[in-house]
């Protein structure tokens, strides 16, 4: 399985996270970066395109349910950065039908929203896009956007962006909950269930409808859902992991972890409590990718992307950090870091464009034909499915009786 | 607001109507017909790509989805006799955006199972995605029953709901305009992106909302979705006057629809809007032949393949509140009464609410059938959702033209039957009818929805001008100058939005 720790030769999976202008908080500034056309249609289709004719697996959609913030934990008012953004889910679905390949991957936060729609609403993403969905899963302690739904707060969380360690924890054991639901959901269906049988006058034959009767700590759902079964049978789950309780997260719930490895210990490290906890959760059979995130400032040569990122950093007023390694150079310094990275035991990367107008086309036009020189690139689609993209076979129903 | 008629003249001297037409895309009852060999998936894309397609094709004003948030049962079991699943709302009219320009997107969105913050944000989302065409039918739901499904649970008690649907519907009003639109300026030289920076602030303190921050979706292309409301309720009909832009009503017979169009716009005064702000838009079914005896005949094959002798007893159990199993849909109604007591036989569904006195019913069905000598399937098929429309396309148009002229409606939302060719030969037969008596566009003069139904852009939060000018004005019976007041605004607001 492709997903197994692997040896340096294998190919490469590819990700992009598309996030508003781009990682740097100054990126909408640079040339080509279409600031006013954000909140269109129009500029998603084109980044996904672009990523598209880069033959990547999938691109992933930043999302929150809240203004975009400088602060960890709370609201700012800046007024010199991006702020604003469309739901990601319904940026995906309006991508779907634009594009044949690519997967789509919204970001979806399990804190506020409700796992029955989520589920329906990636299954349907599913519909859409013909086998070519996932979603993001991730929590939010943020007490100000607690507050936009009033039903719960947070305490404990202080303005210095501290999250108390047992309430990441327990909004992280809410996340897979949350992600058991939706994916008990999605098999509530099972694939023959509409028979249309004109003879007995059934559309469905009810014993292949499945009642899920989750209980958890924070909720409970009933089920079936009111979507039928999605192409892919289970979308693809991913989930961003820094730490022990996130690594459990994707080791318990997801089939990629993104992880932030800042050099090849910090990936293997990262590798092994991911596979661990796969294990721990009776999942050690279940391929799960673990892909590195990095920001990437691409160019030409790698004195050019120095200046370009110095330029950003002044335009922001201050140097930008990130949880992931930030590599600033050329597309074969790049595919050497991720050669070497990937021996550490990571099967992809998802690269974060720095300025989605620039970084976006370094990786396609830049980093892809560069891993295909080297064989470690796809030269063409290979697969209809992101499982497909991603070698992960489509699951069998939980709930259908084995002959 | 009326447009150059291109057909033959009306009556000399009255303004021809303009009437608005949407397409429904079959749902989850019987009305749709599974079993016929044309019938497709109702949950491939594809289905939804070909009826939105055709309905834009035909200059239809909007495309309408349904929702149900649990799969219907009756009996203790999931029901199985009539069309069972559908996609997710939202991510299917976002989808709709990418293959449809102008057609709007009309999605029906609970406001029990729901929180306003993020339901605005799909809806200001939708917005943005589709170019301005989006529409929320909202609807309200208090069953424990459904809210089994979700994390808040079914705890809304049942007069609480309209309540709870009004302030739902004013919170992400608030939210909506929260954002006036004139706050991105993105300057690339300056580093200035937003002109404010308190830009989507708001805060709603009420009985059901206490919520309080930052929108985070700026201003759509309509400023609020179009918004669609369906109760038939005394409280339904206030809160459609009061709040809602249209009513998707379910009285299609003309005097019912006169009443109830009067009854509905009488009521608008009291809140400050004029007759021209709320539309009333009833569902209407149809059966298209070449001619009218031949639309008779295929009308009752269609509703004897929507009623088969089990859907006969299941629906005469909504009714009786009883297990009917036993009974002969060929045979007689039964003898015994229904059972009055708390309704357990059928759940997940708004029918069994139709019938607030079942013995009543049930008295004056027994009567029919034996008068008519009818089978329990034959009073059910005579009973239950009669077509509205059936006849030759110049017969359907002319009956959609005159329930319009009348004012028992301002046009229809179409239900056809068939999933997804349903609305084909409407498309291609009786809208040329109506466009040539110069009644429907020839081609969309606007680009929103609100364009296409008339309706001017809300500003910003209480829209306290316009709030003001058409109180004045409808106080004073000037309903014209209100019009043209009405016109001019739009006028000068898209003016803004364009620049």
């Amino acid at each position: 399985m492709s997903a197994s720790p692997s040896a340096s030769a294998s190919p490469l999976h590819l990700a992009v996270a598309l996030d508003g202008a781009g990682w740097h908080p100054a990126a909408w500034r640079e040339p080509g970066a279409r600031p006013n056309a954000l909140f269109t249609a129009a500029y998603w289709a084109g980044l996904v395109a672009e990523a598209e004719r880069g033959l990547l697996d999938f691109v992933t959609f930043e999302d929150g349910l809240s203004l975009q913030s400088s602060h960890p934990t709370a609201a700012d008012e800046r007024t010199d950065q991006v702020r604003g953004r469309l739901d990601a889910v319904l940026v995906a679905a309006r991508i779907a039908p634009l594009t044949r390949h690519i997967g789509l991957v919204p970001t979806v936060v399990a804190t506020h929203t409700e796992p029955f729609h989520i589920s329906k609403a990636v299954a349907t993403l599913d519909y859409v896009s013909s086998g070519r969905a996932g979603l993001r899963v991730r929590v939010s302690a943020r007490p100000h956007e607690a507050a936009h739904f009033g039903r719960r707060t947070f305490p404990g969380v202080g303005e210095g962006g501290v999250i108390p360690p047992e309430l990441a924890a327990d909004l992280l054991d809410e996340a897979a909950d949350h992600v058991e639901v939706v994916r008990r959901l999605w098999d509530s269906w099972e694939d023959d269930a509409e028979i249309r049988d004109a003879a007995t006058g059934r559309f469905v034959d009810r014993d292949k409808l499945h009642y899920i009767d989750f209980e958890g700590a924070r909720f409970s759902v009933k089920g079936p859902s009111i979507t039928p079964r999605p192409p892919q049978g289970q979308p693809v789950v991913a989930a961003l992991a820094h730490g022990p309780a996130a690594y459990r997260l994707v080791g318990r719930s997801a089939d990629v972890g993104f992880v932030t490895p800042h050099d090849t210990a910090g990936a293997e490290a990262a590798v092994e409590a991911v596979h661990a906890e796969r294990t721990a959760a009776g999942r050690a059979d279940d391929p799960v990718h673990v892909f590195g995130d990095l920001v990437v400032f691409l160019d030409d040569d790698a004195a050019t992307a120095a200046a370009r990122r110095e330029r950003l950093d002044d335009l922001a007023g201050t140097a930008y950090a990130s949880d992931a390694r930030i590599f600033t150079g050329t597309a074969v310094q790049l595919a050497d870091l991720l050669e070497e990275l990937s021996a550490a035991g990571l099967s992809g990367f998802r690269l974060r464009p720095a300025v989605a107008g620039h970084d976006l086309e370094g990786i396609t036009r830049g980093l892809v034909p560069e891993l295909q020189r080297r064989g470690l690139f796809r030269s063409a689609y290979e697969a209809d499915t992101l499982r497909g993209l991603l070698g992960l076979a489509r699951p069998a129903n939980r709930y259908a009786a084995t002959a | 607001m009326s447009k150059p008629t291109t057909g033959k003249p009306v009556t000399p001297g009255k303004p021809v109507k303009q009437i608005h037409l949407a397409a429904h895309f079959p749902g989850v009852n019987n009305t749709t017909v599974w079993s016929d060999p044309r019938a497709g998936s109702h949950i491939e894309f594809s289905s939804f790509v070909h009826f939105a397609r055709t309905a834009e094709r035909a200059k239809f004003d909007f495309l309408f989805l349904a929702e149900g948030l649990r799969l219907r049962e009756q009996g203790g079991e999931i029901y199985d006799l009539d069309v069972v699943g559908r996609p997710d709302t939202f991510t299917v009219l976002a989808a709709l955006a990418a293959v449809t320009d102008r057609i709007g997107l009309t999605g029906t969105i609970n406001s029990t199972f729901n929180e306003p913050y993020e339901v605005a944000r799909q809806f200001a989302s939708l917005d943005h995605l589709s170019g301005g065409r989006s529409a929320w039918n909202v609807v309200t739901s208090w069953d424990a029953f459904t809210g089994e499904n979700f994390r808040r649970g079914g705890f809304l008690p049942r007069e609480e709901r309209y309540s709870r649907a009004r302030e739902f519907l004013s919170t992400a009003n608030e939210l909506f305009d929260s954002w006036t639109g004139d706050e991105l300026v993105a300057d690339q030289a300056t580093g200035v992106f937003l002109r404010d920076a308190r830009a989507g602030a708001f805060r709603h303190t009420g009985r059901h909302f206490d919520i309080a921050g930052r929108f985070d979706v700026p201003r759509g292309p309509q400023g609020r979705p179009v918004i669609f409301q369906a109760g038939d309720s005394d409280e339904g009909r206030e809160f459609a006057a009061a709040d809602a832009d249209a009513i998707f009503s379910r009285h299609s017979t003309l005097d019912a629809g006169r009443e109830f169009y009067a009854d509905v716009k009488r009521r608008l005064a009291h809140y400050g809007r004029t007759h021209d702000q709320l539309l009333i838009l009833p569902a209407a079914t149809f059966v298209l032949g070449d001619t009218d005896a031949e639309a008779r005949e295929l009308a009752h094959e269609v509703r004897r393949q929507q009623v088969s002798g089990q859907t006969a007893i299941r629906y005469l159990e909504h009714v009786w509140n009883r297990d009917l199993s036993s009974y002969d849909p060929d045979g007689p109604l039964p003898d015994v009464d229904p059972d009055t007591t708390e309704h357990t036989i059928a759940r997940g569904r708004a029918s069994v609410r139709m019938f607030r006195d079942p013995l009543a019913t049930a008295r004056e069905w027994r009567e029919y059938a034996e008068a008519h000598k009818l089978s329990i399937r034959e009073l059910i098929i005579e009973k239950t959702g009669r077509q509205s429309f059936v006849g030759s396309p110049a017969t359907i148009a002319d009956s959609i033209d005159a329930f319009v002229q009348a004012d028992a409606a301002d046009g229809f939302i179409l239900v056809p039957h068939i999933t997804p060719g349903g609305l084909d030969g409407f498309a291609d037969t009786v809208v040329p009818l109506l466009q040539e008596r110069g009644v429907f566009r020839t081609e969309y003069e606007g680009t929103t929805l609100r364009d296409h139904l008339g309706l001017y852009h809300p500003r910003t939060a209480a829209d306290p001008e316009r709030r003001a000018d058409a109180e004045r004005l409808a106080d004073a019976g000037q309903r014209a100058d209100a019009e043209r007041l009405a016109d001019a605004r739009a006028r000068s607001l898209d003016g803004r939005a364009a620049s």
